[in-house]
């Protein structure tokens, strides 16, 4: 075994091969290399829509030593393009394991590579900024690679493109509920489940509807709050989104998470920009600037909003990350409008943003219906988070 | 809430002598604490007894007490300093009982003095077991069941609810002494009646047993303004069960989802904010059903812990000093992390590789003594191995360890081997050769409950040895082949041993075909900053990321896994060693594998190397860094048994040469010496075989010493008086050892007084340091031995021969930096029995004797200062006399007599400065936590204590002769026990906390301290007004 693992290479755009040992789904696979930090949620990082078109490389070396689990999935399948660990578990060791990684990535056609050294990979992002890349199985020579470099260099960037149609529900769904809570509709723009868990918990009906549902028929829903989900891609290419989240802006307590927050900035007429090498990690402190309150957030973001850059100065900086100074959190003036860059809903990563969830709610209960305009003057949650 | 500014003057406790359960981590972070409170601003006073400490060295805080860890004592420096505030919480359990007591007697309220860093209400939910599950009730979280006893009637009546087996944990108690696991009604009334005196409250917890559940540990930090971070999460290799001090433990967690390490990280946010810790570091124990997931508390530690530390070697997260900082006022967000220099301290590591600590024991010093482990810890050191898989990892720990782990089992039977699956320090090795034998993960899971990823990796590790036997001769390896060979961990001793070559030849194969080892950044967030802190280890990757400087540079050898016979004070003149060329203008890179130390400290050295002391690995860096020189000399055994092999390898070693080292060492080259030079040893000489012993001994005349050549520490060393007793020793100790060592036998000179000499020498001059008589006669190990300096009995002709031997081996030897001599005294004539070229264990207490830093001198010498230059010319006289007590963990290990003998088996050490010889003596005994009565019965035992037992009932003693009458389960009847016989009564005294002697020399001094105290006063006195 030790010395009959079958070959795989890494390829990035700037001409950089790594040799390591194929895994996962046999084949070959291309996207924009991105590293995470967390040392636990492998299969929640896996299965976040939010990697659509990335191919992610785990820091910590040893995955899937706990196996894969049904309650872990953060959605209906994986949506990472391809997986980059130094070293994958062929045991799993854990009552909650339904199946191990190996069989998990076959099964939904993951391909990944092992045996690389991730430490090395993951300086060359932080260093030289996000890279396209291809993991390819097999054994290769000089002109294969030349080939596969020449494939990351042409594949298309993510920047600019609206990635939200491949990973949007198609169509509109209710969860079931059993209690008399509040209505809150869920903008999908590939939504991890657990916001939706952390809403009900938190005292919510929640129906889950496609990114390119319009403001009337949000409203025809007669929501109590409304939701901008987590999603992939560059927040600049969905202008759709920008539109509805503009309209309904004002008429519903809105709470955004990560894309639905970079979208909330963008509606409002604000800029954003690229991270060198974004924030991936399960272990980001966050500064709450009203209370003074230190997070540890979990973090998956490549983009971020400038908030000087939103006229009018209609959002204040609720939140600010302690590393890098970037924008973690906003509120509105006026509205009970506020969203989050990272995931308050965790999975993988700590719980400290939970309470953000019971605000959200709070103020959907506080709430007393949509009027057809902007109630002027009323529940700006600045202050209150 | 920033920097307090209504305090000034803080307090800070240390944790005493060096014991099982608590150690030279404790020297780490009350080291790391003094640093940040000083550079803060704040005056630091600091107490300890234990003087083989970084912390106790007078540059550490601005004033340092060298004195008992008692009430007492602690109040009368209050007294003199009038300090703001104590800071009781990085000095172990020690000092957290302590400051307890301050408390409850109302010492800190009468002098106005605040408790920092813990509460008393949050100590008292912590530790007390009652409490802290009243307290986890609270919050919904599961413990145990269990209930707090105070009688052994109430303990048998809840057992019968919980059932066996069950768990007997004492109220109070470091390293879990006193409690243990009970199968059945006759262990259970045996452990809980000795937890109930071991407990300073009387009390114990019987608690249902979880036996077999996965073992967690989390590190906590909390600041003023409520934010918690986890610093580190620890999964124990064996499940629940062995004492966490004893288990291997590997950080991060291997073996959780994120929705279960998630849960135990809210179940400890949850707990330090229940139980109320303001600031500071916590540890959190965990157990989990690995069936179905439950999660049961175990407990917490309120304060800075041997976890913490290793948490902190392990990140990279500096948590005393964090700790520290935080009692006084800062916020976690307003520190910065060293590491990345832009990010603040508020944030949780994140590592990217895996490590794994291993415990070193001592059983073999405890012959007869059990060897299975509970829930009371008793290894005396660990080490810690960095690698980028848990293989890498463990292998690289195995051989850090310095002991033949896997060779240990690999000779044994298959039925010896399953015999070896209870917890115990040999399970590791059995489970491998079984593994190798062809036995499952899935057999040995059940047998051991170790967690199957864990059985399933080591079975890697034997499946990569089973395929790299079958490839064809190394020289054909492919690069690939040699880098997965590298990569699990195999060193090219193991390699060479596995395919029958030479460990040279193997490593200039594998420089050929997979070159050397890259090394990688510890940095706490796997290389999403830029890192600037050099704390490094070695890995078989693609990418070498820590580039040598161009400076000159020295490379500091530490001194290892904490055993018996090399501790703290090797890694106190290391430490010394970097500190001295530091500011001498080298750069200092230091490399050791023990996690328990300041040496280890990423901000001591310049580059810190986290690597096993092996060869291959100390090569490796010296291969990388191209120091200029290397310092072997005063990390102990560890690094003096590599200088030959460096030697020949062409590595530059300062100080005294190799050579020299290696002819100080071997017997007949030394003899040769001493005889050319005139000095008198005692008769002696080498067998061969266990024949030769006996004719040799006969030639000398019994009582005669006998040991094995190169074993160390006084192993297997003893005494013998006749044939017979020479027969039973060849017999049980001698035939037990491998490789058939030859026997040295030397002339025991009885009734003579033994003395160590430490001296410098800079290869022209030689300077003695300081002359130690001991208080126990020759036949004790010098180790064990208290003694005291400047020297009370030597009249002034025998310290001038002393001193005159002493330079005329130096110099003779070829000695460049420290030498201790070991020499006996009969009758006015001196005999020198050893001389080692290099810094012995009281280096440290000598050098806060005579206020000098020998360590540090000797670094200095080895870089080509002289003696002159140093100011060091001649003996100093010091004013005071210092006297070094030492403890031995004799209750940890039931059934064995507390005697001592040529056999070293102490773990630490106290001292005690006093104007007079026998206060001195007193307060060495107090700080070694012995304290002698003033009145009662004074019971003695044996032949030869007339004179003593009249001077006792002088002071007012009742004196009574012999053995305690009546049932061997009573309490003592006496307060003090003098037991020459060696009786069983001594255990009696040990298990009840009652002073005893063993020896007529002690005894002695006992008595004239108890004498001294009536009239003396003792005072208290920084080292800083010396």
């Amino acid at each position: 075994m030790l010395f009959s693992k079958p070959p795989a290479v890494l390829a990035l755009e700037d001409g950089t091969v790594y040799y390591g040992y194929a895994f996962g789904f046999p084949g070959r696979t291309i996207g924009e290399v991105v590293f995470n930090t967390s040392m636990t949620g492998y299969q929640e990082i896996l299965t976040d829509p939010s990697y659509k078109g990335q191919i992610v490389t785990m820091t910590y070396p040893h995955i899937g030593n706990y196996g894969v689990s049904v309650y872990d999935m953060e959605s209906n399948r994986p949506y990472a393009q391809g997986f980059i660990v130094r070293e994958f578990s062929r045991t799993a060791s854990n009552h909650r394991a339904n199946q191990d990684l190996q069989s998990f990535m076959e099964q939904h056609r993951i391909v990944g590579i092992e045996g690389i050294d991730t430490r090395a990979l993951t300086r060359r992002l932080r260093t030289g900024g996000v890279v396209k890349g291809v993991i390819h199985h097999g054994e290769v020579d000089d002109d294969l690679e030349a080939e596969l470099v020449r494939l990351a260099r042409e594949h298309p960037d993510i920047d600019g493109r609206d990635m939200t149609p491949e990973v949007t529900t198609p169509l509109p769904y209710a969860r079931p509920s059993f209690n008399e809570h509040p209505r809150v509709v869920v903008m999908d723009f590939g939504i991890k489940h657990s916001i939706v868990y952390k809403l009900e918990q938190a005292g919510a009906e929640v129906i889950v509807v496609p990114a390119q549902t319009t403001p009337a028929q949000i409203m025809a829903l007669d929501p109590y709050g409304l939701v901008l989900s987590n999603g992939p891609g560059d927040p600049d290419g969905p202008k759709y989104a920008h539109d509805t989240v503009w309209q309904l802006l004002g008429l519903l307590p809105t709470y955004g998470i990560c894309l639905g927050h970079q979208l909330l900035g963008l509606a409002v007429g604000g800029r954003t920009f690229k991270l060198r090498y974004g924030h991936h990690g399960a272990n980001t402190p966050v500064k709450n600037v009203v209370t003074g309150a230190v997070e540890i957030t979990s973090q998956n973001h490549n983009y971020a909003v400038d908030i000087d850059s939103i006229p009018g100065r209609q959002f204040v900086a609720t939140h600010i990350n302690l590393n890098d100074g970037t924008l973690e959190g906003m509120a509105h003036q006026r509205y009970p409008v506020f969203s989050v860059q990272y995931h308050p809903e965790a999975s993988p990563g700590p719980h400290d943003a939970d309470y953000l969830f019971r605000r959200f709610i709070e103020e959907v209960n506080a709430f007393e219906g949509a009027t057809a305009l902007p109630a002027a003057g009323t529940g700006s949650l600045i202050g209150t988070l | 809430m920033p920097r307090r500014d209504d305090i000034h003057k803080i307090l800070i406790l240390g944790s005493g002598p060096i014991v099982i359960g608590q150690a030279a981590e404790f020297d780490y972070s009350g080291t790391q604490a003094c640093k940040a409170l000083r550079s803060a601003g704040y005056e630091v006073v600091l107490i300890n007894s234990n003087p083989a400490t970084i912390m106790t060295d007078p540059e550490v805080a601005d004033r340092t007490y060298i004195e008992p860890l008692t009430p007492e004592f602690v109040e009368k420096v209050i007294a003199a300093e009038k300090p703001d505030a104590l800071l009781p919480t990085l000095g172990g359990q020690t000092a957290l009982n302590l400051a307890m007591a301050l408390w409850e007697a109302g010492t800190l309220q009468k002098h106005g003095v605040e408790l920092i860093g813990a509460n008393h209400e949050a100590i008292q939910k912590g530790e007390d077991r009652q409490r802290f599950q009243q307290a986890m009730a609270k919050i919904g979280i599961k413990t145990p069941a269990g209930k707090m006893v105070g009688t052994l009637d109430e303990a048998l009546e809840f057992v019968q609810t919980i059932g066996y087996p069950a768990i007997i944990r004492p109220s109070y108690t470091l390293g879990g002494t006193g409690g243990g696991v009970a199968y059945d009604e006759a262990q259970f009334r045996q452990v809980v009646r000795q937890g109930l005196h071991d407990s300073p409250v009387h009390t114990v917890l019987v608690e249902q047993s979880v036996l077999g559940w996965k073992e967690y540990e989390l590190e906590v930090m909390r600041d003023h303004n409520d934010t918690v971070v986890i610093i580190c999460s620890i999964e124990n290799v064996d499940p629940m069960g062995v004492h966490t001090g004893d288990s291997i433990t590997v950080a991060p967690a291997q073996t959780l989802s994120d929705k279960e390490y998630q849960r135990l990280r809210d179940y400890s946010i949850a707990i330090i904010r229940e139980i109320g810790v303001d600031t500071g570091g916590s540890n959190i124990q965990f157990a989990v059903n690995p069936a179905n997931g439950d999660v049961i508390v175990i407990e917490m530690n309120p304060r800075v812990s041997r976890s913490s530390a290793l948490a902190s070697k392990a990140t990279g997260y500096p948590i005393a000093k964090i700790a520290a900082l935080l009692a006084v006022g800062y916020h976690l967000d307003e520190l910065p992390n060293d590491i990345t220099k832009e990010t603040k301290a508020a944030f949780e590591p994140t590592i990217d590789y895996v490590v794994t600590k291993i415990p070193r024991f001592a059983f073999e010093k405890f012959p007869g003594a059990s060897r299975e482990l509970g829930t009371q810890m008793r290894s005396v050191g660990e080490v810690m191995a960095i690698g980028r898989t848990f293989k890498e990892s463990l292998q690289k720990a195995l051989r850090s360890l310095e002991l033949d782990v896997r060779g240990a089992t690999s000779d044994m039977n298959l039925a010896q081997l399953e015999a070896l699956l209870y917890p115990n320090p040999f399970r590791l090795g059995a489970v491998i050769e079984l593994l190798r034998r062809g036995k499952s993960v899935q057999v040995l899971h059940e047998k051991t409950r170790i967690d199957p990823w864990f059985l399933a990796q080591l079975k890697e590790i034997v499946d990569g040895e089973t395929e790299l036997r079958r490839l064809p001769e190394p020289q054909r390896w492919s690069w690939e082949q040699w880098r997965e060979i590298k990569r699990l961990g195999y060193s090219d001793a193991e390699l060479a041993r596995l395919r029958g070559l030479d460990a040279a030849e193997v490593r200039s194969l594998r420089l050929e075909h997979a070159g050397a080892p890259v090394y990688k950044t510890v940095d706490t967030c796997a290389a999403e900053f830029e890192a600037y802190t050099p704390y490094h280890y070695s890995t078989y990757e693609w990418e070498d990321e820590v580039a040598p400087s161009q400076k000159d540079k020295v490379l500091i050898l530490g001194s290892g896994p904490n055993r018996i016979g090399q501790g703290v004070e090797f890694d106190y003149a290391t430490v010394h060693a970097v500190w001295a060329l530091r500011d001498a203008g080298y750069e200092t890179i230091m490399a050791n594998s023990n996690p328990e130390t300041v040496s280890t400290d990423y901000d001591t050295a310049d580059r810190l190397y986290f690597e096993p002391l092996t060869y291959e690995d100390v090569l490796n860096i010296v291969e990388h860094e191209k120091p200029k020189g290397v310092i072997v000399q005063l990390g102990g055994q560890t690094p003096l048994k590599l200088a030959r092999p460096l030697d020949d390898a062409g590595v530059p070693i300062w100080g005294t040469p190799a050579a020299a080292i290696h002819a100080a060492e071997d017997r007949d080259t030394f003899h040769a010496l001493c005889t050319r030079l005139g000095i008198p040893q005692p008769q002696g000489g080498v067998a061969t075989a266990p024949a030769d012993a006996k004719r040799l001994a006969q030639q000398i005349g019994y009582p005669v010493m006998v040991r094995p050549s190169y074993v160390l520490g006084g192993r297997a060393m003893k005494v013998v008086h006749d044939d017979a007793e020479l027969d039973g020793y060849l017999h049980e100790v001698y035939a037990e050892l491998p490789d058939n060592p030859s026997i040295l036998v030397d002339d025991f000179i009885e009734g003579a007084i033994e003395v160590d000499v430490d001296a410098l020498s800079d290869g022209d001059t030689t300077v003695v340091a300081g002359i130690m008589e001991h208080i126990e006669g020759a036949g004790i190990h010098s180790g064990d031995s208290a003694c005291i300096t400047p020297p009370v009995t030597l009249s002034d002709d025998v310290i001038a021969t002393l001193q005159a031997y002493s330079v005329q081996l130096a110099d003779a030897i070829g000695v460049r930096g420290l030498i201790n001599i070991q020499y006996v005294i009969k009758d006015g004539e001196v005999f020198v029995i050893e001389a080692n070229p290099r810094a012995s264990r009281t280096v440290p207490y000598l050098s806060k004797a005579i206020g000098h830093p020998l360590a540090k001198y000797a670094a200095l010498i080895a870089a080509g200062r002289s003696l002159a230059e140093l100011g060091f010319t001649e003996m100093p006289h010091p004013k005071l006399y210092s006297v070094k007590e030492v403890v031995l963990p004799f209750l940890k290990f039931r059934d064995i007599l507390p005697v001592l003998g040529p056999e070293m088996r102490s773990t630490g050490e106290s001292m005690g400065i006093s104007h007079d010889p026998a206060l001195a003596y007193l307060k060495a005994e107090l700080g070694a936590g012995v304290a002698l009565p003033s009145e009662g019965t004074a019971r003695l035992i044996g032949d030869g204590l007339e004179a003593l037992g009249e001077r006792l009932a002088e002071q007012g003693f009742e004196v009574v002769r012999g053995a305690q009458p009546g049932d061997a389960e009573d309490g003592p009847d006496y307060a003090l026990l003098i037991d020459v016989a060696h009786t069983r009564e001594l255990r009696r005294a040990l298990e009840n906390g009652v002073p005893y002697a063993t020896t007529l020399q002690a005894a002695t001094w006992m008595v004239a301290a108890m004498a001294a105290a009536r009239s003396g006063e003792l005072e208290v006195r920084a080292l800083q007004d010396a």
